[in-house]
């Protein structure tokens, strides 16, 4: 799992992909455990270990997708992610999501948070293609505010441009 | 001398200041209109700048200096003046009274040469008075008097030079008058955002949030002491009203979405700003009286960043509704939407001048980010600084200056803020006590 963690954070919605489709449906240690509010995209605790909590979305479901510059489009792979998200969302009924939606920071503040915006309402608008009910679904937008990867090359803003599903 | 000029004086009164202190009485020493020819050209680009003498005002306690020293700062940093090094004086010290032997500051190479004095009254109020004298004419240009608590030391100095400035210039100061920011600290993706106050010197620095919800794009009433801005309070990104004195807040409107971009209608009374529903975001007006809303712009596109002209009968805005960020003016009303940049690139956080002339912008371009003008209807496209990252640019409120941020590359970096001349010439850096972004700059305080 550890593993698995690092190869989606590092080599982005390709490997993130691939992870979703080898670990997509083994689920259930059959504990459910609320889970605590969170207002970041990294912060849920996994010491239950079951598969309804924030730590199991993002090492074994996938928590992210990514974007191109300016763009909110789901590419293939993003589509198959978010595929998995929901799968995941059917089997833990009781869990709801907020969509954190983000730019990279070459863009202007005001644009980055509508941007952002777009972003977390493109999947959204997904998920409930895929029969979430858009009850359990919200979004907020942190714009350039929030990135994850910090240096000031393609190689990073690549990976804040993303949207991140966190467990509400 | 001084009995005959204070027979022709003429008294008016200031409001009270954003502090809320002691109003300040100003005196007009001198009310004939100097002949004297002096005066700065500012209509030029690069303008050379005006050697200017400020002698140490006269005083018991040291704050004399300290007076002359702000209003050296102040002029010199306009770019318009230079101020002459005080160890060049032949004349060190001269009473607020007596008659400059212009003859000595002619020789310093001095064309305008400023002397005062503060005298600390029995009533506990501080009184400065100056006058600003034509060297080559020898006449005096002004002369005022100010009263006021002695902690207000420093807006006297502004307000000393901004009727300088005023005086041989011929335009309204900026000096005395405050600067509105996002005051940056902690590593870059945990980054704790407060709005802050300054003077526009960078002195008298204070918070106006704690820190605990992230607060972005504040902006000033142009009549009251209330400031809009965008805080995550709760979790919940929402436009807010903060006023600065009672540090009282409220939200602006109940809206179904993220609102954000928020900015005062000329006349202080409405709000305008995005609305974010379903990832779209279109701008409305909210009245600040009425509570009425009103949707400006019914686009798919991102349509953000509005700001009215001066006389509030327009309002410019960017949109992608073409499929790039673009500048569009459209009435007040929202009708009559008409793209205004054409060049390369994009354009974003249009800002109309003080003045109604210019449109000042963020435009990135080949993946740089550069500070612009141009004129309301698109055209006359002037770029006053570019680099790496320059965005956000304010006016001052004379419509001469232009505060911006800057980033610099690299994850241990932060933003700071620097002003730029509308001619392109005199930047410089803002000094902050923490990294800053997002400036906006306050009317004149009087």
């Amino acid at each position: 799992m550890k593993q698995s963690k690092k190869m989606s954070v590092m080599a982005a919605m390709i490997a993130s992909a691939f992870v979703l489709s080898a670990c997509g449906g083994s689920t259930s240690n059959g504990v459910s455990s609320s889970t605590s509010p969170s207002y970041s995209s990294s912060s849920t605790s996994s010491q239950y270990g079951g598969s309804s909590t924030g730590s199991y979305l993002t090492e074994n479901i996938g928590d992210r997708v990514f974007f191109e510059t300016d763009q909110s489009s789901l590419n293939s792979s993003s589509r198959g992610a978010l595929r998995a998200q929901a799968e995941w969302l059917a089997q833990n009924a009781n869990i709801s999501l907020t969509i954190e939606g983000h730019a990279d920071e070459r863009g202007t503040r005001d644009y980055n948070l509508a941007l952002g915006a777009r972003r977390a309402n493109a999947v959204r608008d997904f998920l409930i293609s895929q029969g979430v009910d858009s009850a359990r679904l919200q979004t907020i937008s942190y714009g350039k505010e929030r990135p994850v990867s910090l240096c000031s090359d393609d190689s990073c803003w690549s990976k804040n441009r993303r949207a991140v599903s966190v467990i509400r | 001398m001084m009995t005959s000029e204070l027979s022709k004086n003429r008294f008016r009164t200031r409001r009270v200041g954003l502090l809320g202190l002691v109003s300040v009485l100003w005196v007009a020493l001198l009310l004939q209109p100097a002949t004297a020819a002096l005066k700065i050209d500012i209509t030029q680009g690069n303008v050379q700048p005006l050697p200017i003498a400020v002698l140490d005002f006269v005083s018991e306690d040291g704050v004399g200096s300290d007076l002359a020293q702000v209003i050296v700062a102040d002029l010199e940093r306009s770019g318009l003046f230079r101020p002459i090094e005080r160890e060049a004086y032949i004349e060190s010290e001269l009473d607020v009274n007596v008659r400059p032997r212009f003859k000595d500051w002619r020789l310093v190479n001095a064309l305008a040469l400023v002397t005062g004095r503060s005298i600390m009254q029995n009533d506990g109020r501080l009184r400065v008075e100056f006058r600003l004298w034509d060297v080559v004419a020898q006449e005096q240009m002004t002369g005022l008097q100010f009263f006021t608590t002695p902690e207000n030391w420093r807006r006297v100095s502004h307000l000393i030079a901004d009727a300088i400035y005023e005086r041989l210039t011929g335009e309204n100061g900026y000096f005395d008058t405050r600067i509105v920011y996002v005051s940056e600290s902690g590593p870059k993706n945990r980054r704790v955002k407060k709005l802050a106050i300054m003077d526009q010197d960078g002195f008298d620095q204070s918070e106006l949030t704690n820190g605990q919800s992230l607060a972005l794009t504040p902006r000033f009433s142009p009549t009251s002491q209330e400031i809009t801005y965008l805080s995550y309070y709760r979790n919940r990104p929402r436009v807010y009203l903060l006023n600065i004195e009672s540090g009282q807040q409220e939200v602006v409107g109940d809206f179904p979405g993220m609102t954000f971009a928020p900015r005062f209608s000329p006349d202080g009374q409405k709000i305008i700003m995005s609305l974010e529903r379903n990832g779209n975001a279109n701008i409305y007006t909210m009245d600040l009286r009425t509570r009425e809303t009103q949707r400006l712009t019914s686009s798919l596109a991102i349509d953000t960043a509005p700001c009215f002209a001066p006389d509030g009968s327009q309002i410019v805005f960017e949109s992608d509704r073409m499929g790039t960020q673009q500048l569009y003016v459209m009435e007040a009303d929202g009708t009559n939407v008409r793209r205004i940049s054409y060049g390369e690139g994009r354009y974003a956080t249009p800002v109309w001048s003080p003045r109604g002339d210019l449109i000042a912008f963020t435009k990135t371009y080949k993946g740089r980010f550069l500070i612009g003008v141009m004129k309301t209807d698109g055209s006359g496209e002037r770029i006053l600084t570019e680099g790496f990252h320059n965005e956000g640019p304010a006016w001052s409120p004379n419509g001469r200056v232009l505060v911006f941020f800057r980033e610099q590359k690299g994850a241990e970096n932060g933003p700071s803020l620097w002003t730029v001349d509308v001619t392109g010439y005199n930047e410089r850096p803002v000094s902050t006590p923490s990294w800053a972004s997002d400036p906006a700059w306050s009317p004149l305080i009087r």
